[in-house]
């Protein structure tokens, strides 16, 4: 019996060592982290159970069959994260550069297939050179299978992908239709095609770095949400985010004790809107006040900062944040704003999480680049996700609400469950000596000038669309923490369900 | 007693003002700017009365919309604050004109008080001892040689007109004294369209100390013995207190005595300051009067009880000092720190913008100690460009020096302020110095001991240890929430362990928490500390003790750990499991990336031009591009030579701090 028992202790521990300890040390020396030792950070202590350790590849190409370590490049199995269940992947650049095998991708279905089987979000963490050459179709093959499950997980279950290192060519579509993407800067990069393809074809000059690293994801391309320091700051915030998420679409989001005050009144909110309209001011300042101990996760703050979208906890549950940013671009909509913010109200709408938006929006960025970039389309993707969705909806206006931009930003229209306007807000078709100018065309200046301000007198307020009530109520600044919490508690039952279909046809 | 008083100023002084009015029964009136609509002071009058547009010149400052809004309200006083129109013989004249009490002393004391020259020529005849010097005027630069002789190396060269430093030299030889004596006059000629030079000594060991005195109308005089203002940055007060730590008995009556002499001798009624400037040895010389209420007047109403506008109110209203001057003792000891917002970490930039949080200390008073926080502004309001750049004058008192000291540091601790720059850190590190500590400082106290700026404070090795305590006792609290989540694995929990690593200021300390109900014992090394706090996660300011001894930090949270400020300390501090510290162990060190080929933007704001492209070679001190900041235009130069590689913005930009503007290569 005790040479069984200490077969398995060997083989255990052959295959905790994945590529052997120099491949660890190179591993290191890049201040990178080995697979496994990832897992111990993401996870609780001793929590992780690992599946597929002694699976080997089957190639036999190449003189492939004399070398087969266990475990074939990717390390998979579940664990918790506070207690939570999830699936975890981790690929092992020590073994063949984490290069994907028909085996390597088969351990990745294997527990996407549990983790939709058993409602527990995935989160997988890649660090691979890219397809294993020596396999040719077989790997494709297998990354085809890891996409499928992609799909068929989208909206089932949360999907994570941390980007620890290189993730080139196909292998970065599995990342691209997961749900949330984080990079370490420094050590990851994403791209289909690397500098040296990119120099032959285009006789462009590029780094790894600028063409796919960190900030160029985070802040161009918006493929990344986040980038991170370190592999141990990644790690640290992925666990901080994964608190904010339910484990499944038939699951509602998930609570925890708070230590902040639901009926907290914020006097400096009733200053926050400047004396002049076209004075900006920090609409971020309004989520951390209106936030739990002022906690706000934000995703894919570097890219379209006119938009703010992220999650923060009302009375300990989560809640997703969608904000109009007036410091940057006036807060206008614009393609990029439109796309950024329309996914993320597709994931919250996906995953039951409620949202709370938050308008300051003076109207479309008008200009060429914005028309010819197909701004319409775009800014009809953040319109039909709100429409569609059927999560509660708390709508604050801050200040504009202008034209169709208002009708966009979860209006009452589009099915908001409570729209508040603060007195400071300004719901009109557009500002107004634009408007005086389209109704008093040719008018003198000075005739002008006059009837801009009876307008702004009259239609410069809130009072004129809870007239029409598209406003269901004016709330005083100071108070909207309150409110949104009642708000929100009030809709812990609401259920809406949309006519049936196959899937909709948002404008893609 | 008056009805009605009118405070022609705004900020925190008005607000002063106006809590001892009310305190009185007296109604009070509020003057405002643009800028100031919202302002405290506005809030708290009885009354207020709009008098302009934001800048002081076209407001506070112009003696006929005072004068209107003293008409329009009926007030029977004005008490003018400091600064503004405190000090302007023509206010008060205009005052009396229209029959109308000023809170503060007659036209002629003004008067004889606000020429430097004419003051000194008084003092030395009312017997104060002055600094030696020509009081005449000087011809030229060989006169001026002549008497430097007479006087004594070194000296100071000053312009009669002179004020914040220029039109000043000090000169050590007789070429000094030709070289300086032209250059303070062409200064002083366009700064102040005035070229009277004046030479005196130049005082060794300087030390910035002031009488406060008051008079009544009916020939009594006393002084409210000194204040110690010596902690200047170019010539502005930072930390003043009261008494000197400096002044003997004897001294400090010498100068008392002088100082009500020259009052008397001036006819001066109401508050008024005697500045003095001290040497190493004692000696003290006359600088000049001021003839208002002082900034600083806190500490001494602290030691003494007495409410100076209370008294200048009195004065005023025509009644006589109800005490003399044996009733006035020293009670203890009170410093006052002022909080500006100037960002130490930018070379004292100052910053304004809104105060998105404001949670000054809470005020109290006991027989041990004593804290008070005078202020104009309330979280959510507005530092503006417009006026002066001080949020608040925090003092404290306690029987002892080092007692108020202590109390200081706890109060700046408590202090919350965010939104802007401002020298919180500071002021906390000057209270811990040595040398301010052993109240052994002199005027260049700043200039020595921060010669490049600040730029942080290193904390010593106990404070670390009761940080690390500290934040390891939170941390645990927060990783326990964290375990309370829903959806958890029924009987697969996760457990918050008892070992953790603490990562500070470059250090590691291995501590092993042990918690129960009140608190926890935290051991790092040999040493076992008890951790108590009534501190719950996400609140920013947190209160503890550690082994009995209070401990206040403001902790907020950063990607993977805390972010903590202490004293003028602002640290990363990151609490691990054994096994997270080590993998954290594997980490490389981030280089700060190298900003000097960079042209960074040095405030949030708005490209209004770029004067270079691509390929061009700049000089130094060439101009670079345009920010637009709160209204105000900033040139950016080159620092140096070298060649514009890319250019990242284009005029209508707007820029965050630090967002790259150009490269170079």
């Amino acid at each position: 019996m005790k040479d069984h028992l200490d077969a398995l202790a060997a083989r255990r521990a052959e295959s905790q060592l994945g590529g052997g300890v120099k491949r660890i040390d190179a591993q290191h020396a890049k201040g990178k982290l080995t697979a496994r030792e990832r897992i111990d950070l993401l996870l609780d202590a001793d929590s992780f159970e690992e599946f597929d350790a002694f699976v080997t590849h089957r190639a036999t190409d190449f003189g492939m069959q004399d070398s087969t370590p266990m475990g074939d490049g990717v390390v998979t199995g579940w664990g918790t994260i506070n207690g939570r269940m999830v699936y975890v992947f981790s690929q092992d650049f020590t073994v063949f550069g984490g290069s994907l095998s028909e085996t390597h991708a088969l351990k990745i279905c294997k527990i996407m297939d549990m983790a939709m089987q058993n409602g527990a979000p995935v989160i997988g963490i890649n660090d691979s050179g890219g397809a294993r050459i020596q396999e040719g179709v077989a790997s494709l093959a297998g990354y085809a299978e890891v996409f499928q499950r992609n799909v068929m997980a989208s909206g089932v279950v949360p999907q994570i992908s941390l980007i620890m290192g290189p993730c080139a060519g196909g292998a970065v579509y599995s990342p691209a239709m997961t749900d949330f993407i984080f990079m370490v800067r420094d050590t990851s990069y994403m791209f289909v095609t690397g500098p040296d393809v990119v120099k032959t074809v285009t006789n462009e000059v590029v780094t790894a770095e600028e063409l796919g690293g960190a900030s160029t994801h985070t802040k161009k391309s918006s493929v990344a949400d986040g980038a991170y320091d370190n592999d141990v700051e990644a790690i640290a915030e992925c666990r901080r985010l994964f608190d904010f998420l339910p484990l499944n679409n038939r699951k509602t989001v998930p609570t925890r004790p708070f230590f902040d005050d639901v009926n907290r009144i914020d006097d400096s909110l009733d200053t926050l809107i400047p004396d002049n309209t076209n004075t900006p001011y920090d609409m971020k300042e309004l989520i951390h006040k209106l936030a739990d101990e002022g906690d706000f996760y934000e995703i894919q703050a570097d890219f379209a900062k006119n938009i703010l979208t992220g999650f923060i906890r009302l009375e300990g549950s989560t809640v997703g944040v969608v904000a109009n940013q007036p410091m940057v671009l006036a807060g206008c909509l614009d393609i990029d704003s439109s796309r950024k913010a329309a996914r993320f109200v597709r994931f919250c709408d996906a995953f039951e999480i409620p949202i709370l938006t938050l308008v300051d929006v003076p109207g479309f960025l008008p200009g060429t680049s914005q028309e010819y970039g197909g701004v319409i389309k775009h800014g009809a993707k953040l319109l039909f996700a709100y429409g569609e969705a059927t999560v509660p909806k708390v709508t604050v206006i801050t200040r504009k609400a202008y034209g169709g931009a208002y009708d966009v930003m979860a209006s009452k229209h589009l099915r908001g469950d409570f729209n508040y306007a603060w007195p400071t807000a300004e719901i009109a078709v557009m500002g107004a000596k634009g408007a005086t100018e389209i109704i008093h065309r040719g008018k003198s200046v000075e005739e002008i000038a006059e009837r801009t301000k009876e307008y702004e007198d009259r239609f410069a307020n809130p009072f004129v669309a809870a007239s029409k009530g598209f406003i269901d109520e004016v709330i005083m600044p100071r108070s909207t923490r309150r409110r949104v919490c009642r708000a929100f508690a009030s809709l812990r039952g609401k259920s809406l369900q949309n006519p049936w279909k196959k899937h909709d046809n948002i404008p893609l | 007693m008056f009805k009605k008083i009118l405070i022609a100023n705004r900020g925190e002084i008005a607000c002063r003002v106006i809590k001892t009015a009310r305190r009185m029964g007296i109604a009070t009136v509020a003057v405002y700017s643009d800028a100031d609509r919202n302002a405290l002071h506005v809030k708290m009058a009885d009354e207020a009365v709009h008098i302009g547009p934001s800048p002081a010149n076209q407001s506070y400052i112009v003696i006929d919309k005072i004068m209107d809004a003293v008409r329009q309200t009926g007030a029977e006083a004005v008490h003018p604050g400091y600064g503004f129109l405190s000090e302007n013989p023509k206010f008060a004249q205009a005052l009396q004109a229209a029959g109308v009490a000023f809170i503060g002393p007659p036209v002629g004391a003004i008067e004889a008080m606000g020429d430097k020259i004419t003051s000194k020529k008084l003092a030395q005849e009312a017997g104060v001892s002055t600094v030696p010097g020509h009081m005449g005027l000087i011809a030229d630069a060989d006169e001026a040689i002549k008497i430097a002789g007479e006087i004594g190396y070194p000296v100071m060269i000053k312009a009669s007109a002179g004020g914040g430093g220029k039109g000043m030299r000090i000169a050590w030889k007789e070429d000094e004294v030709r070289e300086g004596f032209q250059s303070s006059k062409n200064e002083a000629a366009n700064s102040f369209g005035d070229d009277r030079i004046f030479i005196e000594k130049f005082v060794t060991q300087p030390r910035h100390i002031e009488i406060q005195v008051l008079a009544d109308g009916h020939g009594n005089a006393v002084y409210l013995h000194e204040r110690e203002c010596s902690i200047q940055r170019r010539n502005q007060k930072v930390i003043e207190e009261a008494p000197s730590p400096f002044l003997d008995e004897e001294t400090r009556a010498a100068m008392g005595a002088q100082s009500v002499a020259l009052a008397q001798s001036v006819g001066y009624t109401s508050a008024g300051t005697v500045e003095f400037i001290v040497d190493g040895d004692r000696n003290f010389y006359f600088l000049e009067m001021n003839t208002r209420l002082q900034v600083e007047h806190p500490v001494t109403e602290l030691i003494t009880g007495i409410d100076l506008v209370e008294q200048m109110i009195r004065v005023a209203a025509g009644e006589k000092l109800a005490f003399g001057q044996s009733d006035l003792k020293i009670n203890g000891w009170a410093i006052e720190s002022r909080l500006y917002a100037e960002d130490p970490y930018r070379g004292f930039l100052p910053s304004i913008g809104r105060l998105t949080r404001y949670r000054p200390p809470v005020e109290e008073a006991t027989d041990a100690y004593a804290v008070r926080n005078d202020t104009g502004v309330f979280e959510g309001g507005e530092i503006s460009m417009f006026y002066d750049p001080m949020i608040a004058k925090l003092c404290t008192w306690a029987p002892t020096r080092s007692e108020a000291i202590d109390h200081m540091r706890l109060a700046l601790d408590g202090f919350e302020l965010e939104g802007i720059g401002h020298n919180l850190p500071f002021l906390a590190a000057v209270m811990d110095h040595p040398k301010f500590t052993s109240g052994n400082m002199t005027t260049a106290f700043i200039e020595e001991e921060f010669p490049d700026g600040f730029d942080g404070v290193a904390l010593g090795g106990d404070t670390l240890v009761r940080i690390a305590a500290a934040v390891t006792a939170m941390h645990r609290i927060s990783e326990i929430r964290r375990t309370r989540i829903t959806g958890r694995m029924n009987n697969h929990e996760r457990t918050v362990g008892t070992d953790w690593n603490v990562a500070v200021q470059g250090q590691s300390f291995d501590a092993v928490v042990k918690a129960d109900r009140a608190g926890a014992d935290v051991t790092i090394g040999a040493q076992t500390l008890r951790v108590e706090s009534d501190w719950l996660p996400g609140q920013p300011l947190v209160r503890l003790s550690v082994d009995g001894t209070p401990l206040v930090l403001k902790a907020a949270r950063i990607p993977g750990g805390y972010r903590v400020r202490h004293r003028g300390a602002d640290l990363k501090v990151h609490v691990r499991t054994p096994r997270q510290a080590e993998l954290a162990g594997l980490m490389l060190e981030k280089v700060p990336a190298d900003t000097s080929k960079l042209l960074l933007c040095p405030m949030p704001g708005l490209i209004v031009k770029v004067d270079v492209a691509v390929g061009d070679e700049v000089q130094e001190g060439q101009t670079l591009c345009t920010v637009e900041a709160m209204k105000m235009e900033n040139i950016l130069r080159a620092e140096r030579r070298g060649v514009v590689s890319k250019v990242n913005a284009s005029a209508g930009d707007s820029l965050a701090v630090d967002d790259v503007i150009m490269e170079f290569e």
